[in-house]
């Protein structure tokens, strides 16, 4: 079994397993959000106090949940990288930077449009998540913003790796200051996150578990391109490429 | 030659040492330090500018627009922090010193707080008065600054280590560091808010002056590691 | 017509799926590309120290 293990963290076995698993991924990822979409789209029942604009919820919680499952790999397997020396770690917090940015942005950007009905206005400074999550946004953007500043792949993939586990620290804690300092100028601007009908749950755990597995196989394809191109010096990519297409 | 009297560095030695170097170096060229100052109270006089010198807005924004100005301010000067020492090879000296790193790092993190954060600490009254802060407001403010720019400084040595000598580091210095600094931000500004308006204060002074700890226990760390990083 | 307009709220909600479709295209356009990209100049630079 730790061969396994020891055989995935090989460049090269990697890349071939991860091609083998990423459809196994894609494909019930698109089918679980296929019916989620259309169960909290068509037949999940009305929320009372929100009418139908509730049905947001099915996008903008997937989204800010990979915003920060994506900033979690990102920081952890660069930890990994940094402490136990394995390169493909770091392919992967790499690959994962970008990938965290966009669903951090769709986050922010789903939560603005939910909050022009709800609230009147499109943008709410006083509501903690909203502001975490564009603080959240900015921690993305340096990290790839140190990564392409440093020329020598190795070194930039410890300074990043430093910079991802002292942003996880961070990101607890803007978290809670935020809230803190909402809790000081208004209310609860949230929605209050009541129980929910069976009903209203269920396609948002489809939605939840169908975004991650897409994610997933986003992200093999990103961290397989970029293995690619960190080995692309190497005898067993050149074997690879100029061999009858073993892609 | 009695080797047992001779001079046996304890682990803090290189702490003063360093930090007493760039203290020595800061007081040669003040312009070092004063630059920050200036920055500070010249963002202070923008706001009025550019908003209107209303009483009511001037006093409700007053620690704001403080804290603000500390904040970038702070920043201007965490550049410098490294970039001497990496120019002329003294980081590399550093780097190889049997000194622990984590020790070195916060001498010179502890010289630019002296020259930068603390300064900034003794002139905020002067511009609170023209935020017509009250002045039983003051010394919270003054506190706040204090714990604010500990923390600020040793966070930002952690951003300055990553990005010594790199192309346009200062913009990227600074998209590092600010969300590292906005919890010290909210902290110190409203803090000072609350005691501006009677309220109870004392919340945000423990949550500084948490952060301040928990920053000088761990960012040493991080910066040294960053530091050896960026130089190798 | 009520799914579409769902009462008031079609604007807010539809764009919020559309864009979810959008960023999710597009982030698979986007490694696809770079995948494809990084493929092509490996097989350029093989090519090349096969030529000489």
């Amino acid at each position: 079994m730790w061969k396994f293990f020891h055989q995935l963290a090989s460049p090269p076995h990697f890349y071939r397993l991860a091609a083998v698993f990423s459809p196994w991924l894609a494909a019930p990822g698109i089918a679980l959000i296929a019916y989620g979409a259309y169960a909290g789209l068509f037949l999940a029942p009305m929320d009372y106090q929100q009418k139908d604009a509730f049905r947001i919820i099915y996008v903008h919680v997937p989204a800010a949940y990979l915003s920060l499952m994506a900033y979690m790999i990102l920081a952890v397997s660069g930890g990994i990288g940094l402490i136990w020396r394995i390169k493909l770690a770091h392919a992967v917090a790499a690959a994962a930077a970008p990938l965290g940015a966009a669903f951090t942005f769709l986050a922010l950007m789903t939560g603005s449009i939910w909050g022009r009905p709800m609230w009147g206005t499109w943008w709410e400074w006083g509501d903690p998540r909203m502001t975490s999550e564009l603080i959240l946004l900015f921690l993305y953007f340096g990290y790839m913003a140190l990564r392409s500043a440093i020329d020598d792949t190795a070194k930039a993939d410890k300074a990043s790796a430093v910079l991802a586990l002292v942003g996880v620290v961070n990101v607890v804690i803007v978290h809670f200051s935020v809230e803190w300092w909402s809790s000081l100028h208004q209310g609860q601007t949230v929605f209050k996150k009541g129980t929910m009908d069976a009903d209203m749950r269920i396609p948002l755990f489809a939605m939840l578990i169908g975004f991650t597995l897409l994610f997933g196989s986003l992200l093999l394809r990103r961290v397989r391109t970029e293995v690619l191109f960190r080995e692309r010096r190497t005898r067993w990519v050149r074997e690879m490429i100029v061999s009858p297409e073993g892609n | 030659m009695n080797e047992t009297t001779a001079f046996q560095p304890g682990i803090l030695s290189g702490l003063w040492a360093t930090a007493r170097r760039d203290l020595l170096l800061a007081w040669k060229r003040p312009g070092d330090v004063l630059n920050p100052l200036f920055f500070f109270a010249m963002v202070c006089t923008l706001f009025p500018l550019a908003v209107g010198p209303s009483a009511e807005q001037l006093e409700f924004s007053g620690p704001g627009v403080l804290w603000v100005a500390a904040l970038l301010a702070t920043l201007l000067s965490l550049n410098s922090l490294f970039l001497g020492d990496f120019e002329d090879g003294s980081l590399d000296q550093l780097l190889v010193s049997p000194q622990p790193l984590p020790v070195l790092a916060l001498g010179k993190t502890l010289a630019h707080w002296l020259t930068s954060g603390l300064p900034l600490v003794f002139v905020s009254p002067l511009l609170a008065i023209t935020y017509r802060m009250p002045w039983s407001v003051v010394p919270v403010m003054m506190l706040t600054l204090t714990l604010g720019t500990i923390s600020l400084s040793l966070l930002g040595s952690i951003g300055a280590a990553l990005t010594v000598g790199l192309h346009r580091g200062t913009a990227l210095l600074s998209l590092l560091i600010l969300p590292l600094a906005m919890p010290v931000l909210l902290l110190g500004a409203n803090t000072v808010s609350l005691a501006a308006g009677n309220d109870i204060y004392s919340t945000g002074v423990w949550a500084l002056g948490a952060y301040a700890v928990a920053s000088l226990s761990l960012a040493p760390y991080a910066t040294a590691a960053a530091l050896r990083i960026s130089n190798e | 017509m009520d799914a579409f307009a769902m009462n008031g709220y079609g604007a807010y909600v539809w764009s919020c799926y559309g864009l979810a479709l959008v960023v999710v295209l597009f982030v698979d356009w986007r490694a696809r590309l770079r995948q494809k990209r990084v493929y092509r100049d490996i097989e350029v630079r093989i090519k090349a120290l096969e030529d000489h």
